[in-house]
């Protein structure tokens, strides 16, 4: 490792992983598997208990802000352990100078999505910095929720088989070129607005209906690449993605091509992959389809049987290579 | 998307591949000139459609990779330099120098920011008119006109707080010093985005003076299915042209608004290439006249001799002698997270590309 902590640390790719591993979860002596989310077993239920920092910048960007990215990001990581969201805590480091009226701005977007998602803020922090010492301001929310009975190994990867479908919820790389596209240094101006938005009550409808689920992950940093990095580990198996399956909007492919970037690796702030038993598929895709934040859903895979953990990807073209876990840094401060 | 899906289309891609099948007397290799097709072929699993007689092998034409190690030793040595920011592309940030890297720099404190063009390090000097700013140019034909835009409209800006370190180098020369050695290949895939400016011409010494087959070549897939589909049969009629297969790009006499300003703010100089070395007229200098916006001369800094990693092959395989599975260090100690040699560093490297797309069980 390094001696010193870079942007690369903080990619979601392949250092951050060494770095949570090989200091934080070592030190802390947290059991594998390490995941966003802990499920915690209590007497007759288990409890999901999760917590996120959010340092984007800009603190505003086409489809949201720091303060509703805050709510989605900690909602979305309970509900894909099959918990329903209950509460919030929040606490701000905010940098002397800072606008009053920005802050009530992203603290009014917080209350309106916790309202949507129906999770309540309960407790929170406040620290001033002096000017400089931090960038405007930095969120950290937590969040509990009890996780649905029958559901207490959605988040441990070991329901998934060999066969199982990969299906996700819509396009790839929105919140990336949104908050890209504002940070005005790319000279570009764009239509794609970011994803951004609690999916607690779309996966509820799924788990309600559904009975062969077998895992769930939002898409944040690292893209659907970590994802699929993490079901590989988790699974000891292997993954085929259709490449002409993934879904991608128009003008975030168009910026693709022109910036050199892979939508597979692109953050996202309101996407889910599901790893779904092979006879389930159709009726977890109607489902998705009827509800407005998964209309655009589409199978992009299958769970293979390899063994050494590969994603191997048929491109669009015919082709075959693999896609390998994001290193190096992608882009910092996205959410 | 248009321009993007047709040239993807699979149809076209397998008629394609059968006519490469149909045509294969024998065994070919090819030499992808260009980083990008490098990229291109490994991100549509390009190998995975050929058939097992045709090998490709990457060239020397990614800027990053073949940039000696004295010009990362000399940004280094600006990034330390209190009143200079450091303007660059990003690939360069964690190429690895002798002892230090712009990105260990920038963990240090330096000031280095990353631009996407050079006009952007021309705002940056604009309004930071208290400091210096050195653009760290790097490119080949393609890149090198931007950088000479930018230099003329400092010199019109009456910017005096902006400096040019140039690693721009030109094609042919190094595509000489690779034939002249006996490199054996049956053809090269010539980059499309330097013929673009250049023209076709510059690449016809290849077969007139080696009898080597040239197929200037686009991005997509189809795009590289058919210029090999060409170089096939350059190779079975023993026919060596330069053909262009790119041709929604590529003219004969290239973008001479372009060349114009290449040789108005350029001259050629001797360069240093990893893997090959000095290399007689292969750079691109600040022509007098521009003198003043060329960091070397105004702020000259001195660097120790270089140091580099003995075990990595880089230089082997910008030369097409090895390939990075060859490297001992390749994928155990050299990964793109902690690269030891710059084919791994930037995207269109060799030995990246390998890391990325293509996995040996």
């Amino acid at each position: 490792m390094n001696e010193v902590i870079s942007l690369n640390h903080g990619s979601g790719g392949k250092q951050s992983h060494e770095l949570i591993r090989n200091l934080f979860a070592r030190i802390f002596e947290i059991p594998e598997p390490l995941a966003d989310s802990a499920v915690l077993p209590g007497n007759g239920y288990s409890l999901s208990f999760t917590t996120d920092s959010y340092v984007v910048d800009p603190l505003f960007f086409p489809g949201g802000n720091i303060g509703n990215l805050a709510i989605c990001g900690t909602v979305n990581d309970l509900a894909v352990t099959g918990a329903v969201p209950e509460y919030i805590s929040a606490s701000f480091i905010i940098e002397e100078g800072f606008p009053i009226h920005d802050l009530e701005l992203i603290v009014a977007s917080m209350a309106d999505e916790a309202k949507k998602a129906g999770v309540r803020i309960v407790t929170g922090d406040t620290k001033v910095v002096e000017k400089g010492k931090c960038d405007k301001l930095f969120i950290t929310t937590a969040g509990t929720g009890y996780v649905k009975p029958g559901f207490e190994t959605l988040s441990k990867g070991s329901d998934i088989r060999t066969g199982d479908k990969l299906i996700i919820n819509g396009p790839l790389g929105n919140h990336a070129i949104a908050v890209l596209g504002a940070r005005n240094n790319l000279n570009f101006r764009s239509s794609v607005i970011s994803d951004c938005a609690s999916l607690n009550h779309l996966l509820q409808a799924l788990l309600n209906e559904c009975r062969q689920i077998h895992f769930m992950r939002d898409l944040t940093r690292g893209g659907l690449t970590a994802v699929l990095h993490e079901i590989v580990q988790l699974s000891h198996r292997g993954i085929i993605l259709e490449e002409r399956s993934i879904p991608v909007d128009e003008p975030v492919r168009g910026l693709c091509e022109v910036l050199g970037f892979d939508p597979c690796y692109l953050a996202n702030e309101g996407k889910i992959v599901i790893v779904a038993g092979d006879g389930e598929q159709e009726k977890i895709m109607s489902i998705l389809k009827s509800h407005p934040l998964g209309k655009n859903s589409a199978v992009i895979g299958t769970m293979a049987e390899y063994g050494n953990g590969l994603v191997v990807v048929n491109t669009g073209s015919g082709g075959r290579r693999i896609l390998d876990l994001p290193a190096g840094i992608q882009l910092p401060r996205i959410c | 998307m248009k321009y993007i899906d047709e040239f993807r289309d699979k149809d076209l891609i397998v008629s394609l591949t059968g006519s490469i099948s149909k045509a294969v007397k024998g065994n070919y290799a090819f030499m992808e000139v260009c980083g990008g097709h490098t990229s291109s072929i490994h991100r549509f699993g390009i190998p995975s459609l050929l058939p097992e007689g045709i090998r490709l092998i990457s060239g020397p034409g990614c800027p990053v990779c073949v940039t000696s190690m004295d010009f990362i030793d000399k940004a280094v040595e600006y990034s330390k330099k209190k009143d200079v920011i450091i303007a660059t592309f990003g690939d360069l940030l964690r190429v690895p120098g002798s002892f230090s890297s712009l990105e260990k720099e920038k963990i240090k404190g330096a000031d280095i920011r990353i631009v996407f063009s050079g006009l952007e390090a021309l705002n940056i000097a604009g309004s930071n008119s208290e400091r210096t700013v050195v653009f760290l140019g790097i490119g080949f034909e393609t890149t090198a006109p931007g950088t000479a835009v930018t230099v003329k409209k400092a010199k019109e800006l009456g910017l005096e707080n902006f400096l040019l370190l140039s690693a721009h180098k030109i094609m042919p020369p190094v595509l000489d010093a690779l034939a002249r050695e006996g490199i054996e290949i049956d053809g090269f895939i010539c980059p499309g985005h330097v013929a673009a400016i250049t023209g076709s011409a510059i690449f016809n010494f290849l077969p007139e003076k080696y009898n080597l087959g040239c197929v200037i070549a686009g991005f997509e897939p189809s795009d590289l299915l058919q210029s090999i589909l060409m170089l096939v049969r350059q190779a079975n009629d023993k026919s060596p042209v330069v053909e262009i297969q790119y041709t929604r790009a590529v003219t004969a006499e290239g973008n001479r608004i372009a060349q114009e300003l290449l040789s108005e703010v350029f001259e050629t100089c001797g360069a240093k290439w990893r893997g090959f070395g000095l290399i007689p007229e292969s750079g691109l200098s600040l022509r007098k006249e521009y003198e003043d916006f060329n960091a070397e001369v105004k702020i000259p800094v001195t660097i120790s001799s270089e140091k580099e990693n003995q075990a990595c092959i880089c230089g082997n395989i910008l030369r097409g002698s090895k390939i990075p599975e060859d490297c001992s260090l390749f994928r155990k100690i050299c990964t793109p997270g902690n690269p030891v040699g710059a084919c791994m560093v930037s995207a269109e490297g060799a030995c990246n590309s390998h890391f990325r797309y293509i996995h040996y069980e």
